[in-house]
């Protein structure tokens, strides 16, 4: 018996050992390094976090056109990982709001201006909510949040049943017209663990995109949060947001 | 693609301001059908539990019937969520790796327990007698099939017997809570999700398990009383009644609760209250107030209320109970809908709408169909294999 216990361990070990090697012919262990730092990036010593200040967004849309070529994002107008929204309070009336083709190309001139109160551009992506209900829901784990903070989803694994982009309240959420499988902002997870910035961040020319690690004191988000009153976007649901907001108006949800 | 056709049409409809990935209306037709169907089921098992359980004899006519119309529902309930996923082909991977704290990873399971646990196992124990009998009586395939429907056991002695009676009823025990948790959960799905307004109350399971006794009652009324006319069987009125008086009880309370929720957002007057009531308004006017609330429910409740207040005679009691039926079935799939379609059709920035068109969404219209009528295809070959009248078995 025992003999017979110990051929089945070696056996197994050597199985083990086979498959792990096939493993790293398939070029796995690439992202396994990159999950175990092992390449450099220590996740353990991260908890990222985004902070937007409203009051220097212009609108012109170049974020949002870096994320979708950055990420592959589809063309149409439905599938966005981070758009820009633009808010228009006029005398008397019920504050406007739009975000033609998300943002990306600009927007229009607002009509009759003389009654304008006030407009301003909001830029909105995933929250990357520290009790992300879009996690809660999934029924096979497909969405997770990394040791880092980052939520994101495992497109070999989701079942595109949809049920993370009911439970997302910001809208952040699309499924993927080709992959058939959820889709949202990564932060840009291929760019920041080798140590760059989000594609969104990099391209904003006023710097109204802010990132950073929050575990680091001296990290532009935490110089950001320091220095200005921020807000998170509809805090009374409990999703506890990471993307800080500066600027913001009662209106923006 | 398909879906991006069908999505630039929609985009000139957009009224508002909606988030731009909120064009795309997620949950369609197939999710409204999912919980329509798990609701027949456990309404109809419900039904069939009272005769055992609580022994009302007046319904015992429709015992069996109700089981098999459950069963019949029970097994194309998963075929609508099959349907609509992206991956189908990963959907085992619910049963597999199972997220425990998710509402919908949970489904899987109550629904492999409530169809294999309870509901095969009370049809088995209460037809085994008549497999033994039928796998003596008929002949060829059908003998064989009924040889095997027994699983080899053979013995209907009178203690047997006793003992498949006594068993049945303790699974009809625990079936009656089974349903309420598959039915009472799919509420959940909806009611926990936070995100969204129209969905997020405690009330939603209690809600969806009402509504589903209702429309499971008022199904096995309206079978039985087609299956008798094409028998050419006399309809007995007492078993009618009974079952007429559970569908009015049940629809009131029902209707009750999802007032008091109507009521309750009314008077809250959240944040949200501004776009809901406008949906309700304009959006859902013609489903959920027309539909749903005259057409669907104010109107059968009245209808069963004349029959019995004004104690009319057989004949106009059987059209009062046949036309009730009919539009309390039309009523709660309009409440599915005004559920699962009107959930989405706001923004969640509270600012605009979607909209969803029956003629835009191609296949998924097909699929739904065909779903929607293949349960009654199912019970027609169970009527005919394993037939639940009583006047021919006993
Ligand atoms: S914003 Fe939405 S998608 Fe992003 S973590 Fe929060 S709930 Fe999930
Ligand atoms: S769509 Fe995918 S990621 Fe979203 S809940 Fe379903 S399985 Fe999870």
């Amino acid at each position: 018996m025992a003999d017979m216990n110990n051929l089945s361990r070696r056996e197994f070990l050597g199985l083990s050992l086979k498959s792990i090697m096939a493993l790293m012919a398939l070029g796995f262990p690439k992202k396994l390094l990159a999950m175990t730092g092992l390449d450099g990036y220590k996740m353990e010593e991260h908890l990222w976090g985004y902070g937007i200040d409203v009051d220097k967004c212009i609108g012109c849309g170049r974020c949002v056109d870096a994320c979708k070529v950055e990420n592959n994002v589809p063309d149409e107008p439905f599938f966005f990982r981070t758009w820009v929204e633009r808010y228009a309070e006029r005398k008397g009336e019920k504050v406007e709001v739009d975000s033609p083709n998300g943002g990306r190309d600009g927007f229009p001139d607002l009509k009759n201006k003389k009654e304008l109160v006030k407009s301003f551009f909001v830029p909105k992506i995933c929250n990357h909510c520290e009790h992300p209900p879009c996690v809660q829901v999934c029924p096979v784990g497909a969405t997770y949040k990394s040791p880092d903070g980052v939520v994101l989803v495992d497109p070999g694994y989701c079942i595109g049943c949809r049920y993370c982009i009911q439970a997302c309240p910001y809208g952040a959420r699309y499924l993927h017209p080709k992959k058939h499988v959820a889709d949202k902002c990564t932060f840009c997870y291929q760019r920041i663990t080798k140590g760059l910035e989000p594609a969104c961040v990099q391209a904003c020319p006023t710097k109204t995109r802010i990132f950073g690690n929050l575990k680091d004191g001296n990290s532009p988000i935490n110089k950001f949060i320091k220095a200005k009153k921020v807000l998170v976007l509809k805090p009374d649901l409990g999703t506890r947001p990471k993307i800080f907001y500066s600027g913001i108006d009662k209106e923006v949800r | 693609m398909e879906i991006i056709e069908m999505l630039y049409k929609l985009l000139p409809l957009v009224q508002g301001f909606i988030y731009p990935n909120e064009i795309e209306l997620h949950w369609g037709l197939l999710i409204v059908l999912y919980p329509y169907i798990t609701g027949l089921v456990a309404g109809a098992f419900i039904l069939a539990s009272l005769a055992r359980v609580f022994n009302v004899s007046e319904v015992k006519p429709t015992y069996r019937l109700s089981l098999l119309t459950a069963l019949a529902f029970l097994l194309v309930a998963t075929l609508p969520l099959l349907a609509h996923l992206g991956h189908p082909e990963r959907a085992f991977e619910i049963f597999f790796t199972p997220k425990l704290d998710s509402a919908m990873a949970m489904f899987g399971f109550v629904y492999a327990w409530y169809l294999m646990a309870v509901l095969l196992l009370e049809i088995w124990f209460d037809y085994r007698a008549d497999f033994v009998m039928w796998s003596k009586t008929e002949r060829g395939l059908k003998k064989w099939f009924y040889k095997i429907l027994t699983l080899g056991v053979n013995n209907i002695s009178a203690g047997a017997l006793e003992l498949d009676e006594k068993i049945g009823r303790a699974i009809t025990v625990i079936g009656i809570p089974s349903a309420f948790l598959l039915h009472g959960y799919v509420g959940f799905i909806f009611g926990s999700v936070k995100a969204n307004p129209w969905w997020s109350t405690p009330l939603m399971p209690i809600i969806f398990l009402m509504s589903a006794m209702v429309s499971g009652i008022a199904a096995v009324m309206l079978i039985y009383m087609v299956t008798q006319w094409l028998r050419r069987k006399i309809i007995d009125m007492k078993c009618l009644d009974t079952i007429g008086l559970y569908l009015f009880n049940i629809f009131v309370i029902d209707f009750s609760l999802e007032m008091l929720d109507l009521i309750h957002r009314i008077y809250e007057a959240e944040e949200s209250f501004d776009i809901i009531s406008l949906m309700m308004r304009s959006n859902l006017f013609w489903t959920q107030f027309v539909g749903q609330i005259l057409v669907g429910t104010l109107v059968p409740i009245s209808l069963l209320g004349i029959s019995f207040f004004f104690s009319a005679k057989p004949g106009a009691r059987k059209k009062l109970y046949f036309i009730s039926s009919i539009l309390t079935l039309l009523g709660i799939f309009a409440m599915r809908w005004n559920v699962v379609v009107g959930g989405q059709l706001f923004s969640k920035s509270f600012l605009g709408f979607t909209t969803y068109k029956l003629n835009l969404i191609g296949a998924e219209a097909y699929i739904a169909a065909a779903i929607a009528v293949l349960p009654l295809f199912i019970l027609a070959a169970l009527l005919y294999l394993l037939p639940p009248w009583e006047e021919e078995n006993r």
